[in-house]
């Protein structure tokens, strides 16, 4: 694997072990309601993290604490929020799955977000052209009706729409041959929608190769599908963790360190330091007060 | 000049006058003009930003929520006002809870306009006032076109409020004219106590019934009235509320004398019997007057049954101009 920028390596870790430490919370009792993490999946938001604007929206899903990460270097805020303490992003309303900071905004329905980053990239293609909005949705997403709606008008009326889908093989419980006809590449075919699959797991890799495709649909509007296929190594939510035992995970981490052992073992010991810093802090925080609607 | 008219006239000043307002909808564009003619001549006025849409009602609805998130209006004509359904989760789980679900609140100007109702002979799935499956929905308003309210401050009131609103267009509603400023007929006239229009006999005292309607009734019901005064000596008054949710008639101080003295409030509507916005009005009117109603609130709906496509059939399911004046009479009388 390439070697990494300090800065790059430090992000990755700081996700994973912001959803290590969630995972423990869940486990001590320490957080209410539900999480969905996005471990083996840190790489896809940290590598488009230099390709996308702060004039591009960003919309996630319920799998998005990465994606929040990766735009905002704020764990304090994310954390508060899910455990519902002072200095949440929304007041401890929104939750995990449901953020909105500037131009990024999560939902917790699936599909839900496609057809509202679609009205906003019309916004943006009359108002601030080389912008775009970017959706990122999984593969069982695609079950949606949602989806197709979006890409057709997406498509028909020349939006600035990247769909990044995190096509991880399972849709909680449900492996992709299980709840999908087809594939994601022809599903995109049937619109005349650009597609582009990434295996590579290295961010300086996965830059290289999607940096002048995030490009033209800045410079040629109209949406573009770029679908990861990545690995999820954890459970959907919390202890509902059915992958099928015995497949050996895929995990970009586990390459770099055997790559690059001594800078990983620093800057994971200063971002595990930094998570248990901000969890301990946070923690003794007072509620959340909701000024209401 | 009729509602339909009224109606398209007000988004054409609308357009004219925002350039952040966008309509969206399906086969809206000219020389089509929409299923019922009412975005007629808008998009040769304003072609970038009256848009037709493919048959994706929940991707409306969706884009014109993203609109609106970005700092634009949006304006969604949903052909048949029963479509809605098909925009439910972009209605209810996306635009209306985004207004509060954030923490802090998230203005999100968006109309969604539904023709609706029946008389026409269109079928179960074309005939339909669905605004019970939307009530009580928090962040949502639902208002409704009257020939009494101009449709343009209605189509204003509803962006100034930041958060999505439906607006119910009655079918038959669109054919009939605006009413002119105060009279009704030679019987009664009209005025606006807050967004309320408030329908009396001309002269008259203390009303023997109330009658509560949303505006696609407005007709039905003076009818109604016309004969309860003409051939039961009864004087009517009628309340029409431009906004049908939130709406507490007793809440409002102009009403509250009006309410008092009459001797039944009877509440009308189109939607089908069960979980009604009657019901919801109702309880509100038994819970703030209970020590001033003189009866129970007597209500009116279609009946509990999907609504015939025969026009004989179609007629006995819904709300007739008899149907009020019988629920009247039986709630004097009965």
């Amino acid at each position: 694997m390439n070697g990494l920028a300090d800065e790059d390596l430090a992000l990755l870790l700081l996700i994973r072990c912001f959803e290590r430490k969630l995972l423990a919370l869940f486990e001590q009792g320490e957080l209410n309601g539900t999480t969905h993490t996005c471990l083996g999946q840190e790489y896809v938001p940290v590598s488009l993290r230099p390709l996308l604007r702060d004039s591009d929206w960003i919309f996630s899903n319920h799998r998005g604490h990465g994606h929040y990460l990766a735009r905002f270097d704020d764990p304090e805020g994310l954390l508060a929020e899910i455990m519902g303490r002072k200095g949440a992003v929304c007041d401890g309303v929104g939750g995990s799955q449901h953020l909105r900071r500037g131009r990024y905004l999560s939902t917790g329905v699936q599909g839900q977000s496609m057809p509202v980053a679609a009205g906003v990239a019309l916004h943006l293609s009359r108002h601030e052209p080389g912008a775009l909005a970017c959706a990122y949705i999984g593969d069982g997403t695609w079950g949606e009706g949602a989806v197709y709606e979006a890409l057709n008008l997406a498509a028909l009326w020349r939006l600035p729409l990247l769909v990044v889908v995190e096509h991880n093989g399972i849709a909680q419980s449900t492996p992709t041959p299980a709840q999908m006809a087809g594939t994601v590449a022809g599903r995109a075919a049937a619109f005349g929608v650009r597609h582009h699959a990434i295996d590579a797991l290295d961010v300086t890799a996965v830059r290289r190769e999607v940096a002048p495709l995030i490009e033209t649909v800045r410079t040629d509007p109209g949406p573009l599908v770029l679908e990861f296929r990545t690995h999820r190594l954890g459970p959907h939510s919390k202890g509902d963790d059915v992958r099928p035992p015995g497949v050996r995970p895929v995990d970009w981490y586990a390459a770099y360190r055997a790559a690059h052992p001594a800078q990983s073992a620093r800057v994971e010991a200063a971002a595990r330091d930094r998570v248990e810093r901000v969890a301990a802090e946070v923690a003794a925080r007072p509620p959340a007060v909701w000024g209401g609607a | 000049m009729r509602v339909a008219e009224n109606l398209n006239r007000a988004l054409h000043g609308l357009l004219g006058d925002d350039p952040s307002v966008y309509v969206l909808g399906e086969d809206i564009l000219d020389p089509y003009g929409g299923a019922f003619k009412i975005t007629k001549g808008l998009s040769e006025r304003f072609p970038g930003r009256v848009l037709a849409t493919p048959l994706s009602e929940g991707a409306i609805a969706g884009a014109a929520a993203g609109l609106a998130l970005a700092g634009e209006k949006a304006v969604v004509e949903i052909m048949f006002g029963d479509f809605a359904a098909l925009a439910f989760d972009q209605i209810v789980n996306f635009a209306a809870k985004s207004v509060t679900m954030y923490g802090r609140r998230v203005p999100m100007p968006l109309v969604v306009r539904c023709p609706s109702g029946g008389h026409r002979g269109y079928g179960p799935t074309h005939s339909q006032t669905l605004q019970k499956h939307f009530l009580g929905v928090p962040g949502l308003s639902l208002f409704e076109v009257t020939p009494f309210h101009d449709n343009r401050g209605v189509l204003d009131r509803m962006l100034a409020l930041g958060e999505p609103c439906l607006l119910f267009e009655d079918k038959v509603l669109y054919t009939r004219p605006m009413y002119g400023e105060g009279a009704v007929d030679e019987l009664f006239t009209w005025r606006l106590v807050d967004d309320v229009a408030v329908v009396e006999l001309a002269g008259g005292g203390d009303p023997d019934y109330t009658l509560i309607v949303p505006g696609g009734l407005a007709h039905r019901a003076v009818s109604a009235m016309r004969t309860l005064l003409l051939e039961h000596d009864l004087a009517g008054a009628l309340l029409v509320p431009s906004r049908l949710h939130p709406f507490d008639p007793a809440g409002v101080p102009g009403l509250v004398p009006l309410l008092a003295r009459t001797g039944l409030v009877c509440v009308a509507e189109d939607g089908t019997a069960g979980g009604t916005w009657g019901e919801h009005v109702a309880a509100g009117l038994h819970t703030r007057l209970w020590g001033t109603l003189r009866r129970p609130v007597a209500l009116v709906s279609s009946a509990a049954s999907v609504i015939p496509t025969a026009v004989h059939l179609e007629r006995e399911v819904l709300v007739q101009d008899t149907t009020i004046r019988s629920a009247v009479l039986e709630g004097l009388h009965g």
